[in-house]
């Protein structure tokens, strides 16, 4: 458990309702949820979550702190905006769930080996790096996400789409050496910076 | 206007009558066998001619009394309204030819069936005279309101400025009742985001300054006597009388009392000074004031508070409430608010406070009731569907989550319990008979009698209105002990007329509903003033002049008459003769069903306006095959369910004559075995919904009539005939497609049991 975990449990104890609204991005519309269920029913993704959204909300409102922010379900949304196009009192629910996600990665509270917060790092490095997202390097680099001899499997298993691909110019090669960036570099990582630091010192803040 | 009886009989031709029946005949039939002086066709006889044409003849005095044969009597009642003069309407459009195919085949039965509803017709009119005011009448603008609570208030004042007088009983020293012990109620209106202000302080002021209104404190009324227009009422003080107060109608707002907590041992009320009533919130907010609210037993500010709702009610258990409260949802969303409002305005984040709402379900009636619920949730109450099993003398709550599926457990500073509300409906008149009667028979048969039961016979509930009634002390009851109402249809009614009940006593409800009622039952007993003066009926025969009178001669006393009025309208003379008080009296005519020797008749309105038409009827040779079928259908709704379904060209059989009537409880079986008598192969009854959730507009008639019929089998066995022949059925006024087939069953029956014996 890392220090600020443990800071922030102990000042929100027994009200991690207000350390939601505090430091989850829209986490202050959870409270707003009326429990109808919409959104557990509409997930493409519902029985392979722990916790439907639904859940998760009254998880926060009872005090549901570790098993929420240690669950692996809010890290199985796959962004398909079923349930905030059909929550009938327009909760933003995709928003608040990468939210929590992000909050208890923050917190290092990940379950290990969860893929999609694997994925979701492999994806900020590679666009952290260059401003734009490299496909060559993400697709190799997401072959070998569970490592070496299981990349090269994978590599092999998908020689034929990826000559294909590079025979209808849908792969550049020489992506691989460097690749395209941003205009201003340095100016992005400036500003990725300078946004890290203030959310650090947001949550910083509140866990004093 | 002179004695001789000039029946003139109008048949009109319109609406296709004129093409579907031979209206010739139909006049030479009213001649010859109906007797009147005239009988004239008119090709639109609800137009400005046709009704032209009616009132020369009455002017010239060629006719005294009118058949109007046309369509249904629910129809066209303006241009057929002639005043002072007696009218019967015969149905001849719902009744016959919309119900009939217009094929040739259909042709000779469809004639029939409007020959004999014109013979009906003008057998009816010789018995109908017209209705005059008796004797009773007298206007007494006093309205009496029983409880200075927000309802008794509200109605006060509305009646106070609808210029009437009004004098306000209450028990207690000062005006406010429950609504005066609250720090705020739920908002009435929008936005139905914060709690508002109760109005109770102006309200009471407001009273004080009227003029019209005296407010009588500490007092009890000792005794009632009279009549809607009559009434005699006795102030006590302590243990003077006070004064006889004469007033016109009575409205009983006596309101609720509290759910006992003690009886919640589970929850530890009577132990733990942190588990506290709703109630006793109020008191804590009150003293509070807008600052942090401080909990009862060391005086800290509560920084976890939890509400558990339906605690002791909407539950089978011994000694709970079976009953929905109604206002304890809104209640705690709105005392929740109190903790989030008063941290707000003291500084401190209004979500360091939790506030928990434990529900199982969750209902906030009214208009703003979900903008408030959600108003309660954007201030950050939490909201748990969950069942509380028990609360620990520390506060701790052991719930059940429900949406969570698991075992839980909250630590709170304070827990307030969501009891539920007892109404103050005075003695349940009925209960003690029953009890009585039960006790005498055990003790006659040399039996225990049951502790429980001798404990419910030693609990005194004490009289609110003191009726000097023979039907008893008090308003009756009808479910949980709420005083009666029909929650849909009239629900300021009681049995008593002139005597209308509104707020907690007749249904759970919070403060504004009690004040929407306060405004309807005033309203209610203003109109009983009214008709009253004018010697006419109040709900739901509202204007009717005519009023039961019996003949003297005929009377064994048997006092069946007295027993079956719903209304407690029949008092007995020394002699033990029906005494009638007209202005109780709501005309429904169930005294004329229950007379045994048949004395009981109003003007227009009698055992022989009605058995006369059973009689007129042409009953054919059994030889014919054509049976003959009557109904007998409530005119609130049976009668307007046929002529829906007709509208609708719903068909039935050719055979049936339907007679309406005021109430089913008015069908004498006399009608029953007269109609058996005369050759009817069948005898349907159709009346309202009977029971706790009745829709008889005279409350008891459909039931009473419903007894009587079950005792039918008798006269049918002496009379030989199948027990099939006679049906009574509950009849909704939505039952459109069911009354035909009603209709259709008895005719399929008699075909199956096959024709009457008794056709001469």
């Amino acid at each position: 458990m890392s220090d600020l975990n443990q800071a922030l449990a102990e000042k929100y104890q027994g009200n991690f309702l207000k350390e939601v609204i505090d430091n989850v991005e829209e986490g202050d519309m959870v409270r707003m949820c009326m429990q109808c269920g919409v959104c557990a029913g509409s997930c493409p993704m519902g029985p392979h979550w722990e916790h439907t959204p639904q859940k998760i909300f009254m998880m926060i409102r009872a005090n549901k702190r570790d098993e929420v922010l240690q669950s692996d379900s809010m890290w199985m949304c796959t962004s398909c905006y079923n349930c905030i196009a059909r929550c009938p009192r327009e909760l933003p629910i995709t928003h608040i769930m990468h939210g929590l996600a992000s909050y208890a990665k923050r917190l290092n509270l990940v379950p290990k080996e969860q893929p999609t917060a694997k994925f979701a790092q492999l994806f900020w490095d590679n666009l952290a790096k260059k401003g734009r997202v490299n496909e060559l390097k993400l697709g190799i680099s997401l072959y070998f996400m569970n490592g070496f001899g299981e990349g090269i499997k994978v590599a092999m298993g998908n020689q034929k789409l990826g000559m294909n691909m590079l025979k209808t110019k849908r792969m550049a090669i020489n992506e691989a050496w460097g690749g395209h960036s941003v205009k201003d570099k340095s100016g992005f990582h400036a500003m990725l910076k300078k946004a890290a630091e203030l959310e650090s010192a947001a949550i910083e803040a509140h866990s004093k | 206007m002179s004695d001789e009886v000039k029946i003139g009989a109008y048949i009109c031709k319109g609406c296709d009558l004129g093409n579907r029946l031979n209206t010739d005949q139909l006049e030479m039939i009213a001649t010859r066998e109906g007797r009147v002086a005239l009988a004239k066709s008119h090709d639109f006889l609800c137009g400005e001619d046709g009704v032209k044409m009616i009132q020369d003849d009455l002017a010239s005095g060629e006719a005294n009394k009118v058949v109007i044969a046309a369509c249904s009597r629910r129809a066209k009642t303006d241009a057929f309204s002639f005043e002072g003069v007696p009218t019967s309407r015969v149905n001849l459009r719902e009744g016959v030819i919309w119900v009939r195919p217009e094929t040739d085949e259909a042709q000779e039965t469809t004639q029939e069936m409007a020959e004999d509803y014109v013979r009906m017709g003008c057998a009816e009119i010789k018995f109908m005279a017209n209705p005059k005011p008796s004797e009773e009448q007298g206007t007494n603008r006093h309205v009496m309101v029983v409880g200075g609570g927000i309802t008794g208030m509200t109605a006060a004042l509305e009646a106070a400025r609808a210029g009437y007088q009004v004098s306000i009983v209450e028990k207690s020293d000062a005006l406010g009742g429950t609504a005066g012990q609250l720090y705020r109620r739920a908002p009435t209106r929008a936005p139905y985001a914060d709690p508002e202000d109760t109005g109770v302080e102006p309200l009471i002021q407001m009273l004080e300054d009227d003029a019209k209104v005296t407010i009588y404190l500490n007092s009890v009324i000792s005794s009632t006597d009279g009549a809607p227009g009559r009434f005699n009422i006795e102030i006590t003080q302590g243990s003077d009388q006070l004064e006889i107060i004469s007033c016109g109608s009575i409205i009983q707002a006596s309101g609720m009392t509290p759910y006992d907590a003690s009886q919640l041992t589970e929850f530890s009320y009577s132990d733990a000074p942190d588990v506290i009533t709703q109630l006793e919130l109020e008191a804590l907010a009150k003293a509070a004031d807008g600052g942090p609210i401080k909990r009862p037993s060391d005086g800290k500010e509560v920084k976890n508070v939890v509400f558990v709702q339906c605690a002791g009610q909407r539950s089978d258990k011994e000694g709970h409430l079976s009953y929905c409260s109604g206002h304890c949802c809104n209640t705690s969303i709105k005392q929740a608010m109190y903790f989030k409002d008063n941290a707000l305005s003291s500084g401190t984040d209004p979500l360091d406070i939790q506030t928990t709402i434990l529900f199982s379900d969750l209902r906030t009636p009214g208009a703003g009731g979900e903008d408030f619920y959600r108003s309660g949730q954007d201030k950050g109450v939490t909201f748990r569907k969950a069942t509380v099993s028990a609360v620990s003398k520390d506060g701790k709550v052991s719930l059940n989550d429900l949406i969570l599926d698991e075992e839980d457990t909250i630590d709170a500073d304070l827990v307030v319990l969501a009891t539920g509300m007892i109404p103050n409906s005075g003695r349940n008149n009925e209960r003690e008979d029953e009890l009585q009667t039960i006790k005498t028979q055990l003790e006659a048969e040399h039996k225990e009698v049951p502790q429980e039961m001798l404990d419910e016979i030693a609990i005194p509930v004490e009289s609110i209105l003191n009726l000097n009634y023979k039907q008893g002390s008090d308003l009756p009851q009808l479910v949980s002990g709420f005083n009666d109402s029909h929650f849909i249809c009239f629900p300021y009614e009681t049995r008593r007329t002139g005597i209308y009940a509104a707020g907690p006593t007749r249904r759970p409800m919070d403060t504004q509903q009690a004040q929407e009622d306060a405004t309807g039952a005033a309203m209610k007993a203003i109109q009983a003033i009214e008709n009253a003066g004018k010697g006419m009926a109040a709900h739901p025969r509202s204007g009717d002049l005519s009023y039961p009178t019996f003949r003297k001669e005929g009377c064994t006393q048997c006092k069946r008459c007295m027993m079956e009025c719903p209304f407690g309208a029949i008092h007995s003379d020394e002699k033990g003769y029906p005494q009638y008080n007209e202005a109780r009296c709501r005309r429904c005519g169930t005294c004329m069903g229950a007379c045994p020797v048949r004395v009981i008749s109003f003007e227009n309105y009698s055992i022989d306006s009605v058995g006369q038409q059973i009689k007129a009827c042409d009953i054919p040779d059994e030889f014919d095959e054509k049976p003959r079928l009557l109904v007998l259908a409530c005119e609130n709704d049976a009668y307007p369910a046929l002529d829906m379904a007709a509208q609708n060209r719903f068909e039935y059989s050719a055979f049936v004559r339907v007679i309406p009537v005021r109430c089913l409880g008015s069908v004498n079986t006399i009608w029953i075995t007269d109609a058996l008598n005369s050759g009817y192969d069948g005898v349907v009854l159709m009346g309202c919904k009977k029971g706790d959730d009745y829709q008889c507009h005279f409350v008891k008639g459909s039931e009473m009539a419903h007894v009587r019929m079950s005792k039918i089998a008798d006269t049918l066995q002496t009379l030989n005939l199948e027990e099939e022949r006679v049906a009574v059925h509950e009849v909704a006024i939505t039952d459109i497609q069911r009354v035909p087939e009603l209709i259709d069953d008895m005719a399929k029956v008699v075909e199956e049991i096959g024709m009457s014996p008794f056709k001469f």
